[in-house]
């Protein structure tokens, strides 16, 4: 039987203004791999707070990742 | 992860040290880092006048708050190079320099280059050999030559810029792939003044991760242009970051050993003394600036190719 209230299993990953969706339970430093980015090249926040990318993520997180390399 | 000082959540792990900090411990770490590379590399003394080039961006940003908050007499200089791009790039990041200053109560002087010299960064350098293709060459000549002439006007011992481990990094790599040992003897946390004339040059946050100034930034809650340069896509910068990122990705720490080992084997002589060149500077015969050209500087001869007669820009 359907769950209409089922919870996502997925977190989202916000890169410059672009949605990405990942799956949930892993960490975000591997999330931000799969989603092809360098872990080294982003900082990540979560309700505007900093947060280490050793955080598992969970069902329907939304994480703001603030790209930090500069070409000048 | 926990802060490893109080034990709170932590806001940032910088693995190189093997370190995690909450956002109040980080917040102090950052100046406490800095001051040591300033003690270190001897770049500044606590009296002394300094000049910060801001770009609107969160490393010059981010320095400028610092050196604040660490009780140097430090001023700002924006240079607006009249870049557009349908993004108004330098009209934004001017509008941070001047609220960041205004809230801070520091003073921040604003040259800006189409109004001085008669032509925006884009334009100039369309109308010459260095900047043709792009402008990047033209806009790093303009703002050196800038900012040094008020250094030197103005009597600042020093002037500061918000150069990075990342940036410094690739600067490195950039030139040990091509051994441009003119580059790479002249590359250090201090350029010193050598010659009367020559602004002293001092990078702070040389040993500090660009990802850590970033964070510091946003910690701090400095507004900062988020968009890059639009001529910046495609630089060799960015794609040399790139390739570091990946070993440290690996090797945490390995673009600060890099970066430290070449200092150190400088120190040791890994360059043959004289390598610089620098001893062949002389005074430009127009504005008096050092150059190692003959006669004119290159900032005097490009505004002398690229701008009309009777539009000549003011002898500096």
């Amino acid at each position: 039987m359907l769950r209409m209230d089922a919870q996502p299993l997925t977190t989202t990953l916000i890169h410059r203004g672009k949605r990405i969706e990942v799956r949930s339970g892993s960490t975000l430093r591997d999330a931000i791999r799969k989603a092809g980015f360098s872990p080294e090249a982003v900082l990540a926040a979560k309700d505007g707070e900093l947060i280490t990318d050793d955080r598992i993520l969970l069902p329907g997180d939304e994480i703001l990742l603030v790209a930090v390399i500069s070409g000048g | 992860m926990r802060c490893r000082i109080c034990g709170a959540p932590a806001a940032i792990n910088m693995r190189q040290h093997k370190l995690a900090l909450c956002r109040a411990h980080f917040v102090d770490w950052i100046p406490e880092q800095t001051e040591r590379a300033i003690d270190h590399y001897k770049m500044a003394d606590r009296g002394e006048k300094l000049l910060v080039a801001v770009s609107g961006g969160k490393d010059s940003l981010a320095l400028w708050d610092v050196l604040h908050r660490l009780g140097y007499a430090a001023d700002g200089v924006y240079i607006d190079l009249g870049i557009d791009e349908g993004i108004g790039y330098s009209g934004k990041s001017r509008a941070l320099c001047e609220s960041f200053a205004a809230a801070r109560g520091l003073n921040l002087q604003v040259v800006s280059v189409p109004a001085v010299y008669g032509a925006s960064i884009p334009d100039v350098a369309k109308k010459s050999m260095r900047g043709r293709r792009k402008p990047c060459s033209v806009c790093g000549l303009v703002k050196r030559h800038i900012m040094n002439r008020i250094c030197r006007e103005q009597g600042y011992a020093a002037l500061a810029t918000g150069h990075n481990l990342d940036d410094e990094a690739a600067v490195l790599l950039h030139n040990a792939m091509t051994w441009s040992g003119g580059y790479l003897v002249r590359q250090a946390p201090v350029l010193a003044a050598t010659r009367p004339g020559l602004a002293r040059k001092i990078k702070p946050f040389c040993r500090i991760y660009e990802r850590e100034t970033a964070a510091y930034a946003l910690m701090q809650k400095i507004e900062y242009i988020y968009e890059e340069c639009p001529y910046s896509e495609g630089s060799s910068t960015l794609y040399y970051k790139e390739i570091l990122n990946r070993m440290e990705e690996d090797r945490p720490g390995a673009k600060l050993q890099f970066y430290l080992a070449f200092l150190q084997a400088k120190d040791q002589g890994l360059f043959a003394p004289g390598a610089s060149g620098e001893s062949d500077l002389h005074e430009c015969a127009q504005c008096g600036q050092p150059t190692s050209a003959p006669g004119k500087c290159a900032f005097c001869r490009l505004w002398e190719n690229a701008t009309p007669p009777g539009l000549r820009p003011p002898s500096p």
